[in-house]
C-alpha cells in the first residue's frame, strides 16, 4: 500500500460516537422543543454533524453540498418561514396531538423491524458485512463528475436534467402558493 | 470489544435507523408544521446516510469510481430543497387563509 495515496482513518470510533451522540440529541431536540426557531438551530447541529460523518466515509463532496444546500440554503429558508408566521401563539399550545401514542408504537414497530433485518443472519454471515477499506480518495469530485456528466460513464445525466426540471417547477410552485395576487 | 472499536457500514445504518425513527416520530406526533417538515428532513438526511455509508460499502469492493451511492445522496438532497420550497409555499398560503399552523386543524376535506 502507498502511503501517499492511502489516507487511513484517525482516530475512527472516538469521533464516529462522538457526532452520532450529536446527531441523536440534536434529533431528539428537533422534535420535542416547543419553540420553531430551537428546533431549526437543533436540527441545524444535527446535519453540520451528519456532514462530519460524510467526511469520514469519504464523501468530501456530499459533506460541502449538505453543508452549503442543506444547513446554508434550506435551513435558512425555513427560518425565514418560522418568522413569517406567528411563533408567539405556539409557544403556549400543547405541541403533541391526540395521537402521539399510536405513533410512538407505529415507531417502535418500525424499529423493532428495523432491528430484525439488521440482526438476520443468512449461513452464518449478517446481512451487511463490514465495510472497512482505505483507498484513494483523491478523485471524489472528478468521480461524482464523471458520473453526472461525462458521455461514456454518465449514466445519470438523464437524471440530472429531470432534476433541474423538478427544481424549475418547484420554483414556479413555491412562487405561485406563496404569492397573495399573481 | 471489536465491534465497538471498528466502524463498520452497520454502525452507519443503525445511526440511520435511528435518526428515520426520530423523523417519524415527529411527523406522527407534533403538531406544528414546520416542526413536521423539519421531520421529514431528519428522515431524508438518516436516508441519506445509510446511501453514503453504503457507497462506501461498494468502494471497497468494485474500486474508488463506484460513487453511485453519492450520486444518489446529491439527488435526494435536490429533492429535499423542492421538497422544502413547495412545502414551506403552501404553508404560508395555509397561514395565510386560517391563521394557524396546526397539522390538526387542517380538516377541510375532513367528515
Amino acid at each position: 500500500m502507498n502511503p501517499v495515496t492511502v489516507n487511513p482513518p484517525v482516530a475512527t470510533p472516538f469521533f464516529f460516537y462522538g457526532t452520532a451522540a450529536v446527531m441523536i440529541i440534536g434529533g431528539i431536540l428537533v422534535i420535542t422543543r416547543k419553540n420553531a426557531v430551537h428546533s431549526a438551530l437543533a436540527l441545524i447541529t444535527t446535519l453540520l454533524a451528519q456532514a462530519a460523518l460524510y467526511l469520514m466515509l469519504y464523501a468530501p463532496f456530499v459533506a460541502g453540498v449538505q453543508i452549503i444546500l442543506y444547513a446554508g440554503g434550506i435551513m435558512v429558508l425555513f427560518l425565514f418561514v418560522i418568522m413569517l408566521i406567528s411563533i408567539e401563539r405556539q409557544e403556549k399550545e400543547r405541541p403533541f396531538n391526540k395521537q402521539w401514542l399510536v405513533g410512538i408504537v407505529a415507531a417502535a414497530a418500525l424499529g423493532g423491524l428495523l432491528i430484525a433485518v439488521y440482526t438476520t443472519t443468512t449461513k452464518g454471515a449478517v446481512l451487511f458485512p463490514e465495510g472497512r477499506v482505505s483507498y484513494v480518495e483523491s478523485q471524489n469530485t472528478q468521480g461524482i463528475g464523471a458520473l453526472l456528466f461525462n458521455q461514456t460513464t454518465g449514466m445519470y445525466m438523464f437524471a440530472f436534467e429531470i432534476a433541474s426540471l423538478l427544481l424549475l417547477v418547484a420554483i414556479i410552485g413555491a412562487v405561485v402558493m406563496a404569492k397573495k395576487r399573481i | 470489544m471489536d465491534a465497538m472499536l471498528h466502524i463498520s457500514t452497520l454502525h452507519y445504518l443503525v445511526l440511520g435507523a435511528a435518526l428515520f425513527l426520530l423523523g417519524v416520530i415527529g411527523v406522527l406526533t407534533r403538531r406544528n408544521v414546520v416542526i413536521v417538515l423539519m421531520s421529514i428532513e431528519l428522515i431524508l438526511n438518516a436516508v441519506n446516510l445509510n446511501l453514503v455509508a453504503f457507497s462506501r460499502y461498494w468502494q471497497g469492493i468494485h474500486g474508488p469510481s463506484a460513487l453511485h451511492g453519492q450520486v444518489f445522496a446529491i439527488f435526494v438532497i435536490t429533492d429535499a430543497a423542492a421538497e422544502a420550497a413547495v412545502g414551506l409555499g403552501i404553508l404560508i398560503a395555509f397561514f395565510r387563509n386560517k391563521e394557524t399552523v396546526n397539522v390538526d386543524e387542517v380538516n377541510l376535506l375532513k367528515w
